[in-house]
């Protein structure tokens, strides 16, 4: 059943992800014209074909053992955290480490905790426990209401909230929340530790300011306000997929006025993207229909979307701008509840 | 390689793997449990879900070395020896598949959330099961096997 295919006839049976399609086409440039490409195939001739590449492994059972290892093999290492987007990658091949640094053991990362109006939740916190605690569902609803959105049930069963904010997709659910709310990432290296705002952790497609030699231990997120609503909003393709565009929406009322408005939307950008502008259109105004209205015109008036085989740049901005709409009613329906 | 010894339907199973290997490629290759199917090796399919510690996972998104110590069930596991489960019976008497390639990972997904969730309503299910792809029955077939299965667990 396993064939052993030669480096040139590897892509025989067509690559299935539209990410593949590309760094195997840039590959087949680059050979073109005498160059060596990114790889796209490797196997140990001696071993056995496997779907994952050939790659060293190490469980550190604490946190000290896991910075040490980054330190010494910096970017040739990739952090194993739930694995639910890193082995897709090794199964593709488009991750090539040197060395996976299974940080499951770590179980000083899995603790969530309030604290001073501020709620810590440990990098290898896996989705479905962050879904079921009640700390979270209680101080940070926005994070709750988006969890349950995340891939499917047994994607949650491994997948991490670091993991997934390591990662770094931008039509993912919980860097939006991220950088809705201002969460902060608490990072390790083996000089120290670094706290680094949202608005700076986000640098680009699957890229963060995470050093090689830092690990994500800590991401805080601050808690909700008394008279806060929140809503997650996204349309994709089939249930469970990445969105074409989620937002994530917080609404604070104080007396019947907005007094504090967060907005993010995923899968506009290459970073989950904030909607300033329109948060400055809400604070201060009562909360209606005609507003939200107004506000899902402007915010979304000066956007410029990808176009990809999922939507055209057109079809995005038309969704940001009803997900605006739908968004911000219902934050500012369960406002008025939880008031 | 890596010595593996693990708990695969309440025996204790031993193997060596690279650290490479996936869990599902682990228990057809190295324990010959080949009810396990694998299907896009990448997450999106469901057709290799197993239990691991009482929870459904995508046994292709797992290495086997990371199962060390684990109680993985398969679908060998979840009848009593030879027979079939009430769910799998529930979904047998609902004529809920046909070719049978994505029935395991369907299975263990159900078993999983029944377990957990004994009194699921339709919508629940769908929802439970919308992680998991079938290409022959448009699913419905699938639902009411196991509201079926639901509703006898209830009554006994």
């Amino acid at each position: 059943m396993f064939r052993w295919r030669g480096q040139d006839s590897h892509n025989l049976d067509g690559p299935r992800h539209p990410a593949a399609v590309t760094v195997v086409a840039a590959a087949m440039v680059a050979r073109a014209a005498g160059q060596p490409g990114p790889a796209t195939e490797e196997c140990t001739p001696e071993g056995p074909r496997m779907k994952l590449p050939y790659v060293e492994y190490e469980a550190p059972s604490t946190v000290a053992e896991a910075l040490e290892l980054l330190a010494e093999h910096q970017d040739e290492a990739s952090v194993l955290a739930g694995g639910q987007s890193l082995i897709p990658l090794l199964a593709l091949r488009l991750a090539r480490p040197a060395l996976l640094i299974d940080i499951n053991g770590l179980r000083e990362l899995s603790e969530v905790s309030a604290a001073n109006g501020s709620v810590s939740v440990g990098a290898m916190t896996r989705e479905y426990v962050a879904e079921d605690s009640e700390t979270i569902a209680d101080t940070v609803p926005l994070l709750a209401a988006a969890l349950p959105l995340i891939g499917h049930e047994a994607i949650r069963s491994r997948g991490t909230i670091g993991g997934s904010m390591a990662h770094a997709d931008p039509a993912a659910e919980l860097p939006a929340v991220a950088r809705a709310l201002d969460a902060e990432f608490v990072v390790s290296s083996k000089s120290g530790d670094r706290v680094i705002p949202a608005a700076e952790w986000f640098e680009g497609y699957l890229t963060t300011s995470r050093r090689a030699d830092e690990l994500l231990v800590e991401v805080r997120f601050p808690a909700a306000r008394r008279g806060t609503g929140v809503s997650f909003q996204e349309v994709a393709r089939r249930h469970g997929d990445f969105a074409i565009v989620g937002l994530a929406a917080s609404l604070t009322l104080s007396d019947g006025v907005i007094s504090d408005a967060r907005l993010a939307f995923a899968g506009l950008s290459d970073v989950p993207v904030r909607g300033a502008e329109a948060e400055q259109l809400l604070v201060g105004e009562r909360p209606s229909a005609d507003l939200f209205d107004e506000v899902a015109r402007q915010a979304t008036a000066d956007l410029d979307p990808p176009a990809d085989l999922h939507g055209s740049s057109d079809y995005r901005k038309k969704v940001a701008a009803t997900l605006v709409r739908r968004g911000l009613q219902a934050a500012a329906d369960n406002a008025d509840e939880r008031q | 390689m890596l010595d593996i010894t693990l708990s695969v339907n309440g025996a204790t199973r031993t193997g060596s793997a690279e650290p490479r290997k996936t869990l599902a490629d682990f228990l057809r290759e190295d324990l010959d449990l080949t009810g396990t199917h694998v299907g896009c090796e990448h997450g999106v399919c469901g057709a290799c879900t197993v239990i691991v510690d009482g929870r459904a996972v995508r046994s292709c998104l797992m290495l086997a070395v990371q199962a060390v110590g684990s109680e993985v069930t398969t679908i060998e596991g979840l009848g009593p020896d030879g027979g079939m489960s009430t769910l799998q019976e529930a979904l047998w008497d609902s004529h809920s598949f046909q070719c049978g390639f994505c029935t395991p990972g369907f299975v263990m997904q159900a078993a999983a959330f029944l377990q957990a969730h004994p009194d699921a309503d339709e919508q629940q299910i769908r929802e439970a099961l919308s992680g998991n792809i079938c290409r022959c029955t448009g699913y419905q077939s699938i639902i009411d096997g196991v509201l079926l299965a639901a509703e006898r667990n209830r009554q006994s």
